[in-house]
C-alpha cells in the first residue's frame, strides 16, 4: 500500500508538469521587432500602408481599396450570429506586423527566436518526419517557407500570396477572389483589404503529391489581427493534401484571424484541407473557406476547431461540374468560455454531383456548440446526392448546443439524407467506466474519443496521435 | 482477508432508504449467492459496494481487507480489488472492446508503465476462447450492439482479464439461454481461488447448479433475512419468496 501511495504520488507531480508542458505549449511570446507596423486602427491609410510594404501592384492596390469599402458598408452579421462579434474592437487591432524580411528557405536562416517558436511548435521536427513542404508564418508575413526540390522540378508552385501575386500573375489572378468575392461577408471583405502572408499553391496537370504540404500560422504579438490569404489551384487530375496548424499566446486583450481560402479543383483533380485550429482562448477565429470542383473533381475539407474564444467557420464546396464530389468532417470542441460556430456549405451547380457533411461538436462546461448547415440543389438539376449527418455531445448541462441546417432541395431527382442527434455522456456509462478502474478524466475522454473515433481516422495519422492528446487534455482539465 | 459489509444503510437522493443496514462478510475463497425478490436491494446493494453516487450511505461500513473504503471513488474501489459485473452493461460507442479493457488494465500500472501488447492479446484471446467468444469482439465497440448474453460474456471477459480480489455478479443469469449460462459459469468457475471472494446477486436457483456456492443469503425490504448453505436456494426454488413472509422466519 505505502509503495503504491508513495509512487502515485510521484507520478502526479510528472502527470501535472506534462499536462503544464502541453497545455502552455502554444502560449509564450517574444518581444516583437517588427520593422514594419501599420499602427493600431483600420483605415485606407492603413490599406496604402500595406501596399506600399508589400510593393503590390496596382490592381492589388485597387482591389484592396474596394474591399475596405465594402467591409466598411457591411454591418456586423449579429442578426443571425452572436453578439459577442460586437466585442471586436476594430480600432484596437494592429493589422500589419513584420519584419521586413523575405521568407528563409532554410531554418537557418530564419531569426533565432522566431526559429525557436516554430522548433517548440514542431514544425522543422514534423517537416523532416513527413511533409512535402512548409510554409511558416509568424505574425503578417511568412519566416520561412520551402519545398522539396523534386517537386520544384515537376512544376508545383507553393509559395506566399505576395509571391504568388507576383510571381505567376498568369495563375493567381483568374482565381484570385473568384471562389469568394470581397463581398461575400463581412469578414472576407476586410480579410481582401488587409490579406498578407498564406500561401498560394500550383499543382500541375496530372502531379500527385504523395506527401502534405502544410502551412502553420503563428500569431506572436499583441492586439494583433493576422489575415492570411491562401489560394490553391490543383489542375487537371492532380492531388494535393494541405494542412494547416496554428497557435497564439494567450493574452488579456483579443485577437482578430479572419483568413480566406480559396480551393480551385479542376477537371478529375483532388484536394484535401486539413485544419487543426488550436488557438488560444481570447481569439476570434472568423474564416471564409470555399473551394470549387469541376468535372469529376473532388474538395475535401477535414476541419477540428479546439482553441479560439469564437470561432465562425463553414467550409464550403461548389460542385460546379458534372460527378464532382464535396465532403466537410468536422469535429468541433468547445469549452468554457469558447464558441464553436461552425458547419458546411454544399452548392451543387451541376448534374450527378454528391455532397456528404459529417459534424460532431462537443460541449464541456459552459462551453457553446452551433451547428449551421446549407445544402442547395436547384430545381434543373437531376441526380444530385447529399448526406448530412451532424452529431452533438454534451459533457455537462450547462453546455449547449444548437443545430441550424438549411437543405434547401428542388426538383425531385435528387437524394438527400439529414441526421441529427445530440447525446450526453450519462452517469451510469461514466459509472460503468469508472468501476473498471478509470478515473473520470480518463473515463470522460474515452467516451469522447470514441464519439469522434471515425472522424479522427480521416485525419493522417500524425495528426490524429495529436488530436487525440489535446482533446484528452482538454477533457482532464474539464472535471473535477 | 474478506469484503465485509456491516449494518450498510444507504438512501436515494431524495431520502428513501433502500438498504435498512446490511451485514455480510465474504472472505476470500468463498462464494456468497444473494437470492431475494425484485425491489428487495440486492442491485443497490451492488452499486453501493462500487460506490455508485447516486445512493448515499447513511450508516455502517464497507472494508475490504480490512480497510474502511466508504471514502474511496468508484475508480480507486476498481483498482483496489472490486468488480463488479453489471445486470445491464453500458454501451460505450466508438470505443473498442480491447481498447476499453486495455484502458482499465493500464489504469492500475504506475505511469509510465505501458502494457505489453502482445501479452495483453495473447491473456485476452485465451479468456475469449474459454468464453467462446469470437475474435471479432476485441475491435467491437463496448457493449454496442451485442445481444444480452454477449454483454453478460463480455463482463465476465472484464473480470477475468483485470483479475479482481471481490467479484460482485449482479443477476449476471439474466437473460441467458442454458448454453451462455453454461459458458458464463465455466468463466466464473475458472476464477474460483482461495484468493478471491465471489458475490453472487440471482433471482433464481438455476444459476447456483452451475456456480456452487458457499453460503447463500435472503435478502428482503433491504435487509438479509435468512442465511443458510447451498440449500438454502433450493427450498427458496421450492416454496417461492412467499414463505419469506410467514412471521416464523421474519
Amino acid at each position: 500500500m505505502l509503495t503504491e501511495d508513495t509512487a502515485s504520488a510521484v507520478l502526479d507531480d510528472e502527470t501535472k508538469d506534462a499536462i503544464n508542458v502541453d497545455r502552455t505549449k502554444g502560449d509564450f511570446t517574444f518581444p516583437e521587432r517588427n520593422k514594419f507596423d501599420a499602427g493600431w486602427g483600420l483605415s485606407s491609410k492603413t490599406v496604402d500602408y500595406i501596399c506600399d510594404v508589400k510593393q503590390d501592384p496596382d490592381w492589388v492596390r485597387e482591389f484592396r481599396h474596394k474591399a475596405l469599402a465594402v467591409f466598411e458598408s457591411k454591418p456586423m452579421p449579429t442578426n443571425w450570429a452572436t453578439e459577442d462579434l460586437n466585442n471586436i474592437h476594430f480600432d484596437k487591432i494592429r493589422y500589419y506586423l513584420s519584419d521586413g524580411e523575405k521568407p528563409k528557405r532554410t531554418w537557418d536562416d530564419v531569426p533565432p527566436e522566431v526559429l525557436e517558436t516554430f522548433e517548440r511548435l514542431g514544425v522543422p521536427q514534423q517537416e523532416r518526419a513527413f511533409l512535402a513542404g512548409v510554409e511558416a508564418q509568424y505574425d503578417s508575413e511568412a519566416a520561412y517557407s520551402n519545398m522539396d526540390e523534386e517537386l520544384k522540378k515537376m512544376g508545383v508552385i507553393f509559395v506566399t500570396s505576395a509571391e504568388g501575386l507576383k510571381e505567376h500573375e498568369e495563375i493567381f489572378r483568374p482565381w484570385f477572389g473568384k471562389v469568394i468575392p470581397t463581398g461575400d461577408n463581412k469578414f472576407s471583405a476586410l480579410n481582401s483589404a488587409v490579406f498578407s502572408g498564406g500561401s498560394f499553391i500550383y499543382i500541375p496537370k496530372g502531379v500527385k503529391l504523395k506527401q502534405p504540404l502544410q502551412a502553420y500560422f503563428r500569431i506572436n504579438s499583441e492586439s494583433f489581427g493576422q489575415f492570411e490569404r491562401t489560394l490553391i489551384i490543383a489542375d487537371e487530375g492532380s492531388e494535393i493534401m494541405y494542412m494547416e496548424g496554428c497557435t497564439a499566446p494567450k493574452f488579456d486583450t483579443s485577437t482578430l484571424h479572419s483568413a480566406v481560402v480559396e480551393l480551385v479543383a479542376l477537371k478529375g483533380a483532388k484536394i484535401q484541407y486539413i485544419t487543426v485550429q488550436n488557438w488560444s482562448g481570447n481569439v476570434f477565429n472568423l474564416v471564409t473557406k470555399r473551394g470549387i470542383a469541376m468535372e469529376d473533381a473532388e474538395v475535401r475539407w477535414i476541419d477540428c476547431n479546439i482553441g479560439s474564444r469564437l470561432t465562425m467557420k463553414y467550409p464550403g464546396v461548389v460542385m460546379k461540374g458534372e460527378r464532382a464530389r464535396g465532403e466537410v468532417i468536422s469535429i468541433a470542441l468547445a469549452n468554457t468560455g469558447q464558441h464553436q460556430d461552425t458547419g458546411a456549405k454544399m452548392i451543387h451547380a451541376a448534374d450527378n454531383t454528391t455532397s456528404n457533411v459529417v459534424s460532431k461538436s462537443i460541449s464541456v462546461g459552459e462551453g457553446r456548440s452551433t451547428y449551421r448547415g446549407q445544402v442547395h440543389i436547384p430545381k434543373h438539376l437531376k441526380g444530385c446526392k447529399n448526406n448530412t449527418e451532424c452529431d452533438a455531445l454534451l459533457i455537462n448541462s450547462h453546455s449547449r448546443t444548437d443545430t441550424y441546417p438549411a437543405i434547401t432541395v428542388k426538383g425531385n431527382q435528387h437524394a438527400t439524407q439529414h441526421e441529427a442527434s445530440v447525446s450526453q455522456v450519462s452517469e451510469e456509462m461514466l459509472f460503468y467506466m469508472q468501476q473498471r478502474g478509470l478515473d473520470e478524466g480518463q473515463a470522460m475522454s474515452l467516451a469522447v474519443n470514441g464519439f469522434i473515433n471515425d472522424l479522427v481516422r480521416e485525419f493522417p495519422m500524425e495528426y490524429s496521435v495529436e488530436l487525440k492528446r489535446l482533446i484528452d487534455l482538454e477533457m482532464e482539465g474539464s472535471v473535477g | 482477508m474478506s469484503l465485509k459489509i456491516d449494518n450498510l444503510h444507504a438512501t436515494l437522493e431524495n431520502g428513501t432508504e433502500i438498504l435498512k443496514g446490511v451485514s455480510l462478510e465474504i472472505p476470500a475463497g468463498e462464494i456468497h449467492a444473494i437470492m431475494g425478490p425484485n425491489g428487495s436491494g440486492k442491485s443497490t446493494l451492488s452499486k453501493v459496494i462500487a460506490g455508485h453516487e447516486s445512493y448515499i450511505p447513511t450508516a455502517g461500513t464497507v472494508t475490504l481487507d480490512g480497510a474502511d473504503i466508504s471514502e474511496m471513488s468508484i475508480d480507486e474501489r476498481s483498482r483496489a480489488g472490486i468488480f463488479l459485473a453489471f445486470q445491464y452493461p453500458n454501451e460505450v460507442p466508438g470505443v473498442s472492446n480491447a481498447n476499453f479493457i486495455r484502458a482499465a488494465l493500464q489504469s492500475r500500472l504506475p505511469k509510465g508503465e505501458e502494457i505489453d501488447a502482445v501479452a495483453y492479446y495473447k491473456s485476452l484471446y485465451e479468456k475469449m476462447d474459454l468464453l467462446e467468444m469470437d475474435r471479432k469482439f476485441t475491435a467491437r465497440a463496448v457493449n454496442e450492439g451485442f445481444s444480452g448474453g454477449e454483454k453478460k460474456r463480455n463482463e465476465i471477459l472484464q473480470m477475468m482479464m483485470l483479475d479482481p480480489k471481490y467479484c460482485v455478479m449482479d443477476e449476471t443469469d439474466s437473460g441467458l439461454d442454458i448454453d451462455a449460462l453454461k459458458i458464463v459459469a465455466k468463466g466464473v468457475n475458472a476464477m474460483r481461488s482461495p484468493d478471491r471472494g465471489m458475490l453472487l446477486i440471482t433471482h433464481y436457483q438455476r444459476l447456483l447448479d452451475y456456480i456452487k456456492p458457499d453460503h447463500v443469503h435472503v435478502m428482503s425490504e433491504g435487509r438479509i433475512v435468512k442465511s443458510g448453505g447451498p440449500e438454502l436456494a433450493l427450498e427458496l426454488e421450492e416454496k417461492g419468496y412467499d414463505f419469506l413472509k410467514e412471521p416464523a422466519l421474519a
